[in-house]
């Protein structure tokens, strides 16, 4: 069966909870009486809907790094693109309902006294033309830099570091105010989506349901890619790069195949995020945000893919409880959780799960388990 | 070298030369292999063996020289994959498996098929992939070991699955650099068992120190010595010629 094969067992179960998560986060939030001890309050749904968010972009992260070996530093830019994409289309939903009620163009345009809408801007009133760009801005930007750095053969640590500096000049291009998207304020004060009342608890529970659906679909296209032969090619790259292109496979397409791909699944998890945290700022360049999106990978399990949604989700749990409690201890609590992953779980809390049950079974025959040096590879299900 | 001896060569150096930052690994190298021809080569380390792969896999391109196979293409012109396809396979002479990949998975990725990423992401497996995956398993002994991870195979079966995935590119050529190097001798008479077996219907260039291995292969040899042909002949001829004898002594 294709459930089997492409998803396997972990697989299975992830996707019925992102399913269960879907159905049940409304029920409670909206059906539950407020003093039940069931209800879940709609700053928590919005709280989880970004967490879900963040878990799609570590997945996309996790298909170009666990399986491609490619260390992209700069994946929140994807992120950050597709978030301005449907922030664009929220400012022109706000239509002359802003401060100074224009109808055509959005207040910080006003304020800058421009007098028409830049062509950037054109279509994104409508919801189906965001959505395209949420897509194809990222896809197109992750292509054109693939095609430059991965047929100049740049890999290790200088393409990493030229991923952070691309985050690092969208960065600085974004604050600019003659950019035309809203400087360093960003866009934000938006007020509704496809008609609904974003702040509407009833959005809210809505908003979540769709990030926790895109993030199964996400799921199920990523795993299809990795337990294909393309699969089987990009892990090859990842463990003998040179060695694939003797066996004549065209090494730079696929990568840039792969890097696209992420790149935009990366920017629909930026889609989903910005109308749930209500802003979308040029903060969300910061290379920062990209070196974080990794340590979720890494502490999850990278080359695993439920491993690395999961990571999202703990450490950005985590960082809610420490900024909470010790605000000042959180980037020292983040160093140090890196620092222990990478020393004592190499492959993170899915292969100290792996190790845990293998332990409890008695020896498997033939599938030896990987010496622990060596990264997780065998894709989910693969066998 | 004639125009003729170009035509009827499956694989034609002349006179290629190639240095390292002013280091000259090869100097002047020629040779030619027939069509359907097993050819070893000898030489003491640094003689060039490895640079000579280089220069016909793409990898390295040389200073001045030529390159042809089949008798008119062009070698130095193309790269890596544009020569695998062409029909040059190559074992490296350090054994390079996909080792978190099971061994059946390693023939699979080498065997001939489309290699574009969409053939390979939306493609359906032809219907005789698994019969000839049988069947190289079979050939390098290793039907037992399928379904583990390369990375758990002995040295030896590693090298064994290397050969398996050239045999799955089904090249015209086939190019192995030092098959045996830390071999039992079980093993390394099984590999010369081997390349005999495949040396049926492919051209084969095994480049070997074992002397013994390359008795028991029982072809051609060519000598190389500081980047050029010292000597070419049988085993026995070019054992004998003083020149040979004072290269191998003399270390
Ligand atoms: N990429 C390179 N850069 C610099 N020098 C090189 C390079 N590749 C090879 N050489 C040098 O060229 C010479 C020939 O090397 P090559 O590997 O071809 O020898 P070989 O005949 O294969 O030897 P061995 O039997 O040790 O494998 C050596 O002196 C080596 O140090
Ligand atoms: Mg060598």
């Amino acid at each position: 069966m294709i459930a089997q094969t492409v998803l396997g067992k972990r697989g299975s179960i992830f996707l019925a909870l992102c399913i269960a998560a879907a159905i049940l986060v409304p029920v409670l939030t909206l059906k539950v009486a407020p003093n039940s001890a069931l209800y879940m309050p709609p700053y928590v749904v919005a709280l989880l809907g970004k967490y879900l968010c963040y878990a799609l972009l570590a997945l996309a992260l996790d298909l170009v790094w666990g399986y491609c070996g490619i260390l992209s530093l700069g994946h929140g830019a994807f992120f950050a693109l597709g978030g301005y994409a449907m922030g664009m289309y929220l400012m022109r939903q706000i239509g002359a309902r802003g401060t100074y009620a224009n109808p055509d163009l959005p207040d910080f345009m006003v304020f800058l006294n421009w007098h028409s809408l830049p062509f950037t801007w054109w279509g994104f009133s409508s919801f189906f033309y965001a959505c395209l760009m949420v897509v194809l801005v990222p896809g197109a930007l992750a292509a054109l830099f693939g095609w430059f750095a991965f047929r100049s053969r740049v890999t290790g640590v200088y393409l990493s570091i030229i991923t952070q500096a691309l985050t690092y000049a969208l960065l600085l291009a974004f604050f600019r105010n003659d950019m035309g998207f809203g400087g360093n304020n960003g866009l934000t004060d938006f007020k509704d989506i496809l008609g609904f009342n974003i702040q509407s608890d009833a959005t809210r529970a809505a908003l979540f349901s769709t990030s926790a659906i895109a993030l199964a679909l996400g799921y199920i296209v990523a795993a299809a890619v990795v337990t294909s032969k393309f699969g089987k090619v990009i892990v090859a790259i990842r463990d003998a790069e040179s060695r694939t292109r003797f066996l004549g496979y065209r090494v730079e397409y696929y990568k840039l195949l792969v890097f696209t791909l992420s790149a935009a699944m990366a920017g629909v998890a930026g889609a989903l995020y910005v109308p749930q945290v209500g802003i979308i700022n040029p903060g969300e360049f910061a290379p920062a945000n990209s070196i974080e999106a990794v340590i979720w990978v890494a502490v999850g399990g990278r080359g695993t893919l439920v491993g690395a949604a999961l990571g999202a989700i703990l450490v950005n749990f985590g960082k809610t409880y420490f900024t909470g409690a010790f605000p000042e201890y959180w980037l020292f609590g983040l160093g140090g959780l890196f620092v222990i992953v990478t020393l004592f779980l190499p492959k993170g809390i899915l292969g100290l799960i792996d190790r845990m049950t293998a332990r409890r079974k008695p020896q498997p025959p033939a599938e030896m388990p990987i010496a622990p040096e060596e990264q997780i590879a065998i894709p989910e299900g693969g066998r | 070298m004639t125009k003729d001896a170009l035509t009827n060569s499956l694989l034609y150096l002349n006179d290629v030369k190639v240095s390292f930052d002013g280091y000259k690994a090869l100097r002047g190298l020629s040779l030619v292999l027939a069509k359907g021809e097993m050819r070893a080569i000898i030489g003491p380390n640094g003689a060039g063996k490895t640079t000579m792969m280089d220069c016909i896999t793409g990898k390295t391109r040389p200073d001045e020289g030529d390159v042809y196979f089949g008798g008119s293409t062009d070698l130095t012109k193309l790269d890596e994959a544009d020569i695998a396809e062409l029909g040059i396979g190559r074992k490296f002479q350090k054994p390079t498996v996909f080792e978190n990949h099971t061994v059946e998975d390693n023939i699979l990725l080498a065997l001939k098929a489309p290699r574009s990423a969409f053939a390979t992401l939306f493609g359906k497996a032809a219907a005789d992939q698994r019969v000839r995956i049988d069947a190289i398993l079979k050939t390098i002994r290793l039907t037992d070991h399928r379904l583990r991870p390369a990375a758990d195979l002995s040295h030896g079966q590693k090298q064994w699955l290397e050969i398996g995935m050239l045999l799955a590119q089904d090249p015209k050529l086939l190019l192995v650099d030092e098959p045996v190097a830390g071999m039992t001798d079980a093993e390394t008479a099984t590999t010369a068992e081997l390349l005999r077996e495949i040396a049926r219907d492919h051209s084969v260039v095994v480049v070997e120190h074992d002397m013994h291995f390359v008795r028991e292969l029982g072809v051609k040899v060519t000598v190389l010595h500081e980047g050029a042909v010292l000597a070419e002949g049988s085993l026995d001829a070019v054992s004998a010629d003083p020149r040979v004898i004072e290269v191998y002594l003399g270390r």
